[in-house]
């Protein structure tokens, strides 16, 4: 593969390359409410698709009687577990979730059965009307319980789905400091605002069929579709519908199995759209965790050994649950050096929701528990935070407690120091008095509710800081594939890679712009005509996808040189693309890239694989990962102590992202990034109680709004990662991870202040009665 | 009003009929699947995420409560009838540039609201933005870039009217 | 038409209503009239007079933010602006939130605080009762099969009357407690609601005995221990439960904490006669 430096302009990159920020090319479709999401795609003749689920955590099912549902004028199709024909169950790491649940069901929740009907209201009528009866079963909805093997398995693979422990340098190393605690974090749910929804479309004859879907990850759907199909996997086609959101929630199987069943079923295009009550039963979430934590430490707060016991709580199907754990076991010494460590990590099978990928992916989850240590280290060494934050920041050549060097980039004391060189607001607490004099009551915690008065609030600072894995681990094969074309002067990209909000889509066009210096770029549909993209997650497709059109747009570009040399006798090895021109510099021979190729058709695919990565040992031992971000966050947090109320005032945040290829993007996710890091900080949390949920709606499940999410400062930490393609790091994880323990922190902060001790809070979200009772 | 199912809608400055509803449909499901209008968005089918906002009567509303039969007679308007395909309007053209815009599903209820906003204020000041939009929830982009869109039309609209 | 059938379905703003329907939990089996669109239920007046205001029943939130209703009854207003978003508040109105009767209904605190009067009218005529007993419990009122509810009398109070809500966000968020704190120059009287923290909206007469006795009404100040005593007599006055939204600690908690700050902006420990905040 050609290297990267050849794409990196000097100078002033040319609107629309890389380094600039071009709007969206969906930009106009979607401010005009003409962009097609897929809660929007119909056709003619469509029928609608509905799913009976569980209310019982955990029970057998003794009978399912369709009876009264066929009876409803528009019921179409009525399916079970008994109408799978292939595989019966699926999963991204195993195969452990039934498509329909068969004898048993596991959680609240859980589809037990489909129906098609002409309408969405005869489907609710025809759901209403399924009898099922359930013989109830004692659910398992204690972690550890599962650990302990309290409880018969609730599932043929076991109660426990991952044990994973680390043993790194010496096990009995101890310090002149230690601190420990015991931090619990709650289920967060991704709340991605476009719905569940998808639109099957079966061939004639029934032997293949077209699904439209909203997902984060085409080729793995279709694998997966295909297997509990029956069918080869190029009889399964997949298009991208448009995608409102993700943030993981659609990387593993939802609707889409039974809107295809039902479709082939039918013969006929079956539409099927979540609620949001039934979006929070239909996809996984972020897992509830419990880790206990111990930091050994020199006098001076350099750190010697973690001690660490982390458990997850898995739900009641595998998902991605192996994964998470281990980048939370592997993550957990945070961006600090680390010399010993033993961490025991388990991820358990329960009866709740199942748990898989969120935004931050288990790192989140380790990154509240050792922030909220190395603030008590500080306090226990009578340090600094940010001091000991610096002292033991990693460099590049440090390595993880699994013994694998980081050779990335890792400017963590840069972003630690330049997010404390960012101002402090300006405001003081209530803001600039109104009119009136008064404080304007929506900057006081409590807002319109009028709780609090400008004397009644404390102001607190806190700080987080960050490592995250970029891409996928543990020896998996993670490639991206993309193709280039250029025809009259025209580039078209075509790619798999899933456009959730991220904004590929504008990146993509950008990367060809700078290697072919051709301006006019379009993209193809985006469908599993190509190879896979792999997923739009673990902060990978700038990295992933974006050195596939990269590769791409070298093979084609080296073609064009080709024939730009043979055709005015020049050396193809000599040319460079200057803005939009091919160049010889030696000569000075210079012509206009589109008018190089007109008359000429060039297609290049090509597939961008990261080096490989090992699995770990029994020690926990190994190079699981690909490369590695980092970032640090300040928050300011007014908090009224006596009511237990927040406001967030404002983030200070300096990132590390390699190269911002496009600093409008860059900026977007680490606003974005931040508010859901905000969220579990301060509200967001799914509730079950004996594993029934409580607060599956927008009403109780709450999501921070423009009045909770403060204004955010940020530093772009700017040092192009040379194992990067194009020097650039993912920068969507990041932002969500830190912002947490900062605004906890903060909020610690200020009530110390009050009466000169304040209060633990170990726990996320941190409820009103954690500050205040 | 009766149990009749067949009734009209002012929508978009055009009277469009409705046949086939049933009684307690939502405007929302009205517009999108009787009458093919699919900008406003569901989300939460409870007033709780603003992106099914519409414009009735000249009042900002969820279109999610707002029952469709009981809007007869009324001026319904819909992102759809902002501007002209193609051609966008003030806020949504500094949508687009101010990079507001991630995976769009709470843009148009936004757009709605953001006109409504502009059109009641015209230079709304930080806390008036955040209090007016706060009934219109954006997952992706954390609302910075969006209220930096409503301040740029806020002084563009000022600097043209001077 | 309400006489003659048992299958109507009134709506008002509908955005309780609405909620109900899209979560298929319940279908209008038989007529549905808006009553939002009724001019006369959308009109209010103010009888000086008597000082008295009538608001009728479907009078939205934004219309009682307006600042010509926000003298008169700024405790209302002030719950008004709490109550949901922009687009909850253009639609949803004071009948809707009586007809509702949630025990976390904005209005309600205010309405019960003032000792209000609604107004039902039904085929055989009208009937008035004070609001305290058309809320009998958890979303039951004491309206009959027939009956409209068609307007609430409220007193126009010469003293500082306010309005404050917990919730754990910013904006947009159903009260976990809510408090409205009147005081009543000419009566010499103090007056407490509750909201969120009991089947129904509680007053809480041992605290406002408490409160009126020692309140200086010449200087309207109050000793902070006389304060603090009021705040606790009002959490006293709580019977709140545990749920998914709080703890029922902390709900009596925080009634306390509110009752006890309204109560300060009205009546400075020290200072000068508490104006409005």
């Amino acid at each position: 593969m050609t290297i990267v430096e050849e794409t990196a302009t000097t100078g002033t990159a040319r609107h629309g390359a890389l380094g600039t920020s071009p709007t969206r090319p969906d930009g106009v479709a979607k401010v005009q409410g003409s962009f097609e999401f897929s809660s929007d795609i119909s056709a003619d003749g469509c029928l609608w698709g509905a799913t009976l689920r569980s209310p019982h955590p955990y029970a057998r099912i003794v009978s399912i009687d369709p009876s009264a549902a066929w009876q409803i004028d528009g019921v179409q199709a009525v399916i079970t577990a008994e109408d799978v024909p292939g595989q019966m169950t699926y999963g991204l790491i195993s195969q452990d979730q039934p498509v329909f649940a068969g004898d048993v069901v596991r959680y609240v929740g859980e589809p037990v059965a489909a129906v098609a009907a002409d309408d969405p209201e005869t489907c609710r009528r025809a759901i209403e009307a399924l009898a099922v009866e359930y013989e109830v079963l004692d659910p398992l909805t204690d972690a550890e319980a599962a650990i302990a093997g309290d409880h018969p398995p609730i599932h043929p693979d076991g109660n426990v789905i991952r044990h994973q422990r680390i043993v790194c340098g010496d096990p009995d190393a101890t310090g002149e400091v230690v601190v420990e605690g015991t931090y619990e974090i709650g289920m967060q749910d991704q709340a991605f605002l476009g719905l569940e929804a998808a639109l099957a479309i079966p061939d004639p004859g029934g032997k293949g069929v077209e699904l439209h879907i909203a997902t984060q990850w085409l080729h793995e759907d279709r694998a997966q579709i295909a297997a509990c199909l029956g069918l080869p996997e190029d009889a399964v086609r997949l298009v991208l519908g448009g995608v409102g959101g993700a943030f993981g929630a659609r990387e593993d199987i939802s609707l889409q199995v039974h809107t295809c069943l039902l479709a082939l079923r039918l013969a006929r295009p079956v539409r099927m759209a979540y609620s949001r009550a039934e979006s929070f039963l239909g996809h996984v979430h972020r897992h509830p965790a419990t880790i206990w934590m111990r930091h050994h430490a020199t006098g001076t707060g350099e750190i010697v050994k973690i001690e660490s016991r982390m458990v997850f709580d898995g739900g009641a199907y595998a998902s991605t649950s192996s994964a998470v754990l281990v980048n939370a076991i592997t993550l957990a010494q945070g961006p600090y050096r680390c010399p010993n460590a033993v961490v025991d990590g388990w991820a358990v099978r329960t009866n709740h929701l199942p748990c898989g990928a969120m935004r931050g992916f288990g790192a989140v989850q380790a990154c509240f528990a050792y922030e909220t240590q190395m603030d008590r280290l500080a306090a226990a060494c009578d340090v600094d935070p940010v001091d000991l934050r610096i002292l033991n920041a990693m460099r590049t050549g440090d390595t993880l407690i699994t013994g694998q060097p980081v050779l990335n980039v890792a400017p963590v004391a840069e972003c630690i120091r330049e997010t404390a060189a960012l101002p402090l607001p300006d405001e003081p607490v209530g803001g600039a008095p109104m009119p009136d004099g008064g404080p304007d009551v929506m900057k006081l915690p409590g807002g319109a509710g009028r709780t609090a008065d400008a004397s009644n609030i404390v102001r607190g600072i806190g700080w987080g800081a960050s490592i995250k894995n970029l891409m996928y681990s543990e020896a998996f094969d993670d490639y991206s594939t993309a193709r280039c074309r250029i025809e009259d002067g025209v580039v078209t990209l075509k790619f798999a890679t899933a456009e959730v909000g991220q904004g590929f889509v504008t990146l993509a066009p950008q990367i060809a712009r700078t290697v072919l210096g051709i301006d006019d770029v379009r993209l193809d549909r985006i469908d599993t005509l190509i190879g896979s993209s792999g997923s739009t997650s673990a902060s990978r497709q700038t990295w992933m996808s974006g050195g596939a059109v990269n590769a791409a747009c070298l093979a084609v570009r080296a073609k064009i040189f080709e024939h730009v040399a043979s055709s005015n006798g020049l050396d193809a090895e000599t040319l460079l693309i200057d803005g939009t021109d091919i160049v010889e510099p030696a000569t000075g021979w210079r012509q206009d890239a589109v008018e190089a190729c007109a008359g000429q058709t060039f297609d290049e695919t090509a597939e961008y694989h990261h080096p490989p990565t090992t699995e770990l040992d029994e020690h926990g031992q190994g190079s699981p990962h690909t490369a590695f971000a980092f970032v640090a966050h300040r928050a300011v947090v007014d908090v009224d102590p006596d009511l237990g109320l927040v406001k967030v005032v404002q983030i200070a945040t300096a990132q590390d992202v390699g190269r911002a290829l496009n600093p409008l993007s860059v900026i977007g996710q680490i606003e974005g990034g931040i508010a859901q890091g905000l969220g579990l900080a301060v509200m967001e949390e799914i509730i079950q109680i004996d594993g029934v949920i409580r607060n599956g709606n927008f009403t109780d499940y709450l999501l921070p709004t423009f009045l909770d999410m403060p204004p955010v400062v940020a530093t772009l930490i700017e040092e192009p990662d040379p194992l990067a393609p194009l020097g650039a790091k993912g920068v969507g994880e990041p932002p969500t991870i830190s912002s947490t323990p900062a605004i906890v922190a903060a909020i610690r902060d200020a009530l110390r202040q009050v009466d000169g001790v304040g209060k633990p809070l170990h726990r996320v979200p941190v409820r009103p009665g954690d500050i205040c009772l | 009003m009766s149990e009749a199912e067949i009734y009209r809608l002012h929508v978009n400055g055009e009277r469009r009929d409705v046949t086939d509803s049933w009684v307690g449909e939502s405007l929302l499901d009205v517009l999108r699947d009787r009458l093919g209008l699919v900008g406003a968005k569901g989300a939460c089918e409870q007033g709780e995420c603003g992106s099914c906002s519409v414009i009735v009567d000249d009042e900002l509303v969820c279109s999610c409560l707002v029952m469709a039969a009981s809007a007869v007679g009324q001026r319904i308007v819909t992102v759809e009838g902002i501007a002209a395909p193609g051609t966008p309007s003030d806020v949504q053209q500094a949508f687009v540039d101010a990079g507001a815009v991630q995976c769009g599903f709470c843009t148009p209820g936004l757009i709605m609201a953001v006109h409504d906003l502009l059109d009641r204020t015209p230079a709304p000041t930080d806390t008036e933005i955040r209090e007016e939009l706060a009934g219109n929830v954006c997952r992706c982009t954390g609302y910075g870039r969006i209220i930096d869109a409503v301040q740029r039309v806020a002084v563009a609209r000022t600097e043209r009217a001077s | 038409m309400l006489a003659e059938r048992d299958d109507v379905t009134l709506l008002a703003g509908g955005t309780d209503a609405m909620v109900e329907i899209n979560d298929g939990h319940r279908r209008p089996q038989g007529p549905v009239v808006a009553v939002n669109r009724i001019p006369d239920l959308r009109s209010w007046r103010h009888d000086r007079a008597a000082g008295t205001l009538t608001i009728g029943a479907c009078v939205t939130y934004t219309e009682l933010m307006d600042p010509a209703i926000a003298t008169l009854v700024p405790a209302l207003a002030e719950a008004s602006r709490t109550v949901g978003s922009p687009q909850i508040r253009n639609a949803g109105t004071l009948g809707g939130n009586l007809g509702t009767c949630s025990p976390a209904g904005d209005g309600l605190p205010v309405l019960a605080a003032l000792d209000a009067t609604v107004t039902l009218a039904s085929r055989s005529g009208t009937r008035t009762m004070p609001v305290t007993e058309f809320m009998v419990g958890v979303k039951r009122t004491a309206i009959e099969p027939g009956e409209l509810i068609t307007e609430v009398t409220l007193p126009v109070v010469d003293g500082w009357q306010g309005y404050a809500k917990v919730g754990v966000r910013n904006a947009m968020v159903i009260a976990i407690a809510s408090t409205c704190v009147v005081f009543d120059r000419a009566a010499q009287t103090v007056r407490v609601a509750l909201g969120s923290v009991g089947p129904t909206i509680l007053r809480c007469p041992d605290a406002e005995a408490h409160l009126a006795s020692h309140v200086d009404w010449n200087t309207m100040s109050a000793a902070a221990d006389d304060l603090d005593r009021f705040g606790t007599l009002v959490s006293d006055a709580s019977r709140p439960i545990t749920d998914h939204r709080s703890s029922a600690e902390y709900r009596r908690h925080a009634v306390g904490v509110l009752a006890r700050r309204l109560a300060q902006r009205a009546a400075t420990p020290a200072g000068p006669p508490g104006a409005p905040a």
